[in-house]
């Protein structure tokens, strides 16, 4: 019998939504293959290669996305509800991007598709750099914080008219935090996409987009990092918003993610050895032209996004919080379920290694010989 | 006390999540009734090793795949938009809610999404026993996301295993296994799927009557028929046998929707069951007029769907709002009155707790306690609010009855005139063979109009309006999400007709 207690769970639960969401943060490559597609493949041919590479992926991706949200509905309803009701244009703009990406891959080639391959390869492309850079706008706000109040029964009213979008329009200096960590997942998706599809596709199908992938991977690490500093920069010096007492009183607190990366110094370590392991996957593939980089990469991926996705909310910090209502802001503890749900969600979580199992037995089985030009002129191809 | 708000933008908000659900139960039949084909067309493959039913699988298989990709596009949105326009809601019932939903993120959406790729892209790269293992994982991963999905949706309509916590004001969970195994859930699964299964039957009865009808692929297209038609056959019977179930459970959980599905103002012993009718759409619950302009009832069944039992009052609409002392039913007006008190107790309750007075706390508590359980009743403006769209209701009702009985009827003909191998012969039967899979679309979206529509006004039946669950959003900023979505998913809509036309056309050969 599990018996945590409640703010134990809260931690848990944090925990593992912060796992769906790094694992989603990975699994961008989709997204940034999606975006590389143009520019890396100049031939009917290879563009088939990317796609089909991609196709055999971009569901998991989906899924782990809706998970997240669910996972964050069980678990933090009051998160569910203050940000997905009153962000409501950043969240629908994001949602508009995936129903494109859901058609694209299964549309894009057949006859009669009505729109044309290109549209649906748009359509790839908006959801790639659209929708990955909102939703790093939306993450920057757990830093930064929004515009809502919470009333008595704890419903919200945003109140920004753009509803979510002013994180990346607004005239404020942490719009360009926002912004920042938005471009850097899309160019860091793209990194990763790169080196999905080096990795994917077999040696010697398509050499000459294998050396533009390579030039991508590169070059997109390259673009990243000045982002990331401004990142680095912000979250260093930047101040937030933490528990000051024992009745949950919420207040400005300077350096407060500084202070966080010092009291839980395995974020810290998590966050170095993340970067390094990206930095390190991308020299392995553009520079040393080898093929695995992608398992580096994106491990590196999880640990950062792990990082990013705790240091808002552990040591008493509110992980969404109210620039208008400093007392509206949500913590993991007055934010989450009630102590019997997030129970039976853990006793469910116990399954979570079987699913991952099959993942990787699954991916492992149809990975292991890899795409050719003749799995692209399969009839069941995308 | 909660603002009740501008009833346009809830209107526009509950618009917009019927537009995603229809147009996301357009495809969802299909995906849930035809895998379980596919996988039997496919293990029949694997044990023969004939190339005719590898064939066969395939094309069905290329069919479903464009079918599952627009659905899994509708499919998203639905799960987001709790949040975006029933923020109140997702906040209220979240502890609740949230669980299934992300269960069935877990257990059902990835194994659908591993498998999904293996069973499109493993035929040369793995073996064929787990080729045809990922095929059946899709099956069953898709009908077990059916399975959560519609346990979330049967709480809704039945809320068992919640109680109300004034301190956090929400509903919260107390028993994830009544949850999980509520009889209205469970009915409301074997109904979903058996009737997606029946949805499949007719999608390969249509396409292959198509066929026959051309003089091409013929002996697939009679393989076909033979497989979904013995499918189809069951899976309608099962759907009218669990339809019955459902009817008895919603006259005990809700006999609101009873009540308006099937026009029945006055409570009534022996009452009728309607068979069709013209409905007034003038007539109000307080006045005189009559409720039908036409109609034919059967006479004494009504209250055998209902209780079991002749003999038995079945409430109508009017005792469900004024009351029926007689036949101790309290209706939606006394309910109010009640509901009120248990709102003004709650804000008192809280307010003493503010102000660290216990002694008046707890004296309101217990005052709460007592009405608590009308507290959703507090928020109707007038008693008559609680009568759902009675025409609407009456009519999909009715049409989804109607349809469902002639189902049975039509596998049956095509099995009879397959036996005695005249059917290619059988034009009039094969002509109206191909447009039965609309008859099943309608079906499917007329049952969750009875569904869904049949229980307003409540977004948690007898808790919570949807008054109360919506987000504090602005009409237009709904209306522009609606149009938006109208517009994106009738594109696509017309994309996926469009190919999946040309794949029909195309046929098994080409593929």
């Amino acid at each position: 019998m599990i018996n945590l207690e409640y703010t134990t769970l809260q931690h848990l639960w944090w925990l593992l939504c912060s796992v769906v969401g790094a694992l989603f943060l990975f699994m961008n490559f989709v997204q940034g293959g999606q975006t590389l597609l143009w520019q890396v493949a100049k031939t009917e041919a290879e563009k088939n290669l990317v796609i089909n590479s991609l196709g055999r992926k971009w569901e998991l991706t989906f899924t782990t996305l809706v998970l997240f949200g669910g996972a964050l509905f069980a678990s933090f309803p009051k998160f569910y509800s203050t940000s997905f009701g009153g962000a409501y244009w950043v969240w629908m703009l994001i949602l508009f991007t995936f129903i494109l990406q859901a058609v694209s891959y299964e549309f894009r080639k057949k006859p009669r598709n009505i729109f044309g391959s290109t549209v649906y390869e748009l359509f790839l492309f908006i959801n790639g750099s659209v929708g990955i850079l909102l939703i790093g706008a939306a993450v920057g706000t757990f830093f930064t914080g929004s515009n809502f109040t919470l009333d008595a029964n704890n419903f919200v009213t945003w109140t920004h008219p753009f509803r979510g979008l002013e994180a990346a329009l607004s005239l404020s200096i942490y719009s360009i935090f926002n912004v920042s960590l938005g471009v850097f997942l899309v160019l860091n998706a793209r990194t990763l996409g790169a080196m999905y599809l080096v990795n994917n596709i077999a040696p010697g199908t398509a050499p000459e987009m294998e050396k533009r992938l390579r030039n991508a991977c590169g070059n997109n690490c390259t673009y990243s990092l000045p982002f990331l500093v401004i990142v680095v920069l912000f979250l260093v010096l930047m101040p937030g918003y933490g528990i000051v007492d024992e009745q949950g009183t919420i207040a400005k607190v300077g350096f407060k993610y500084l202070k966080n990366l010092f009291a839980n110094p395995w974020l810290l370590l998590m966050l170095l050895a993340g970067l390094a392991s990206l930095l390190y996957s991308v020299w392995h593939t553009a520079v040393k032209e080898q093929n695995k980089g992608i398992w580096l990469g994106g491990l590196g991926t999880v640990l950062v996004g792990l990082t990013v996705l705790m240091l808002p909310a552990y040591n008493n910090t509110s992980f969404y919080p109210s620039k208008v209502d400093l007392q509206s802001s949500l913590t993991i503890y007055n934010a989450s379920s009630s102590s019997y749900t997030l129970t039976v969600m853990t006793y469910v979580a116990l399954g979570i290694p079987v699913v991952l199992g099959y993942i990787a037995y699954v991916w492992w089985a149809m990975d292991r010989s890899k795409m050719r030009m003749e799995d692209v002129n399969d009839q069941s191809s995308y | 006390m909660l603002e009740i708000m501008d009833l346009s933008m809830v209107n526009w908000a509950r618009a917009q999540f019927a537009l995603t659900a229809m147009y996301h139960w357009l495809f969802v039949p299909l995906t849930l009734g035809i895998t379980w084909i596919i996988a039997f067309f496919h293990t029949i493959y694997v044990k023969t090793g004939n190339e005719e039913w590898k064939r066969l699988t395939k094309f069905w298989m290329k069919l479903f795949g464009i079918n599952f990709a627009i659905g899994v596009a509708t499919g998203i949105i639905l799960e987001f938009e709790f949040g975006t326009n029933w923020s109140n809601y997702s906040w209220m019932v979240g502890d609740i809610f949230g669980a299934p939903l992300a269960i069935e993120g877990i257990f059902a959406f990835f194994l659908e999404a591993t498998f999904f790729a293996v069973m499109f892209f493993g035929w040369n790269r793995v073996s064929k026993g787990f080729h045809l293992f990922s095929t059946w994982m899709v099956a069953i991963g898709s009908n077990m996301s059916a399975v959560w999905i519609l346990v979330a949706n049967a709480w809704m309509q039945y809320p068992v295993g919640q109680a109300f916590n004034p301190e956090t004001a929400r509903f919260e969970m107390q028993s994830f296994a009544e949850v999980a195994l509520s009889p209205y859930a469970i009915n409301k699964f074997t109904h979903a799927t058996s009737s997606s299964m029946l949805t499949a039957a007719l999608f390969i009865i249509s396409i292959s009557s198509w066929y026959l009808l051309r003089g091409r692929h013929q002996l697939m297209a009679k393989r076909s028929i033979v497989v979904a038609a013995v499918l189809g056959v069951f899976a309608s019977i099962f759907t009218i046998v669990n339809g019955d179930e459902s009817a008895y459970e919603i006259a005990q959980v809700q006999p609101m929707k009873l009540a308006a599905f099937e026009g029945l103002y006055e409570g009534q012993i022996n009452a009728g069951l309607a068979a069709f009718g013209i409905v007034n759409r003038d007539k109000q619950v307080f006045d005189d007029q009559k409720p039908f302009h036409f109609e034919v009832h059967f006479p004494y069944l009504l209250g055998l769907m209902a209780n079991r039992s002749f003999n038995s009052f079945v409430p109508g609409m009017k005792d469900l709002v004024y009351g029926n002392p007689e036949y101790n039913i309290m209706g939606s007006a006394q309910k109010m009155v009640r509901g009120k008190e248990a709102i003004a107790n709650l804000d008192s309750y809280r307010h003493a707790k503010k102000s660290g007075d216990e002694e008046a706390a707890a004296t309101y508590l217990s005052a709460f306690n007592e009405t608590k359980e009308f507290l959703g009743y507090g928020y109707l403006r007038t008693p008559e609010e609680a009568v759902p769209p009675v025409a609407l209701s009456f009519y999909a009702f009715h049409v989804m009855v109607s349809l469902g009985t002639l189902f049975p009827l039509i596998f049956i003909a095509y099995l009879y005139f397959t036996k005695k191998g005249t059917l290619e012969r059988k034009k009039w039967l094969l002509g109206f063979g191909t447009i039965t899979y609309f008859l099943g679309l309608i079906a499917g979206q007329a049952g969750w109009v009875v569904a869904e529509v049949g229980r307003q006004p409540w977004t948690i039946q007898g808790l919570l309006p949807v008054t109360v669950a919506r987000t504090n959003l602005t009409t237009a900023t709904v209306q522009t999400t609606f149009f938006i979505f109208l517009f994106l998913f009738t594109a696509l809509l017309i994309a996926e007709i469009s190919i999946m036309l040309k794949q029909i056309s195309i046929g098994p050969e080409e593929n």
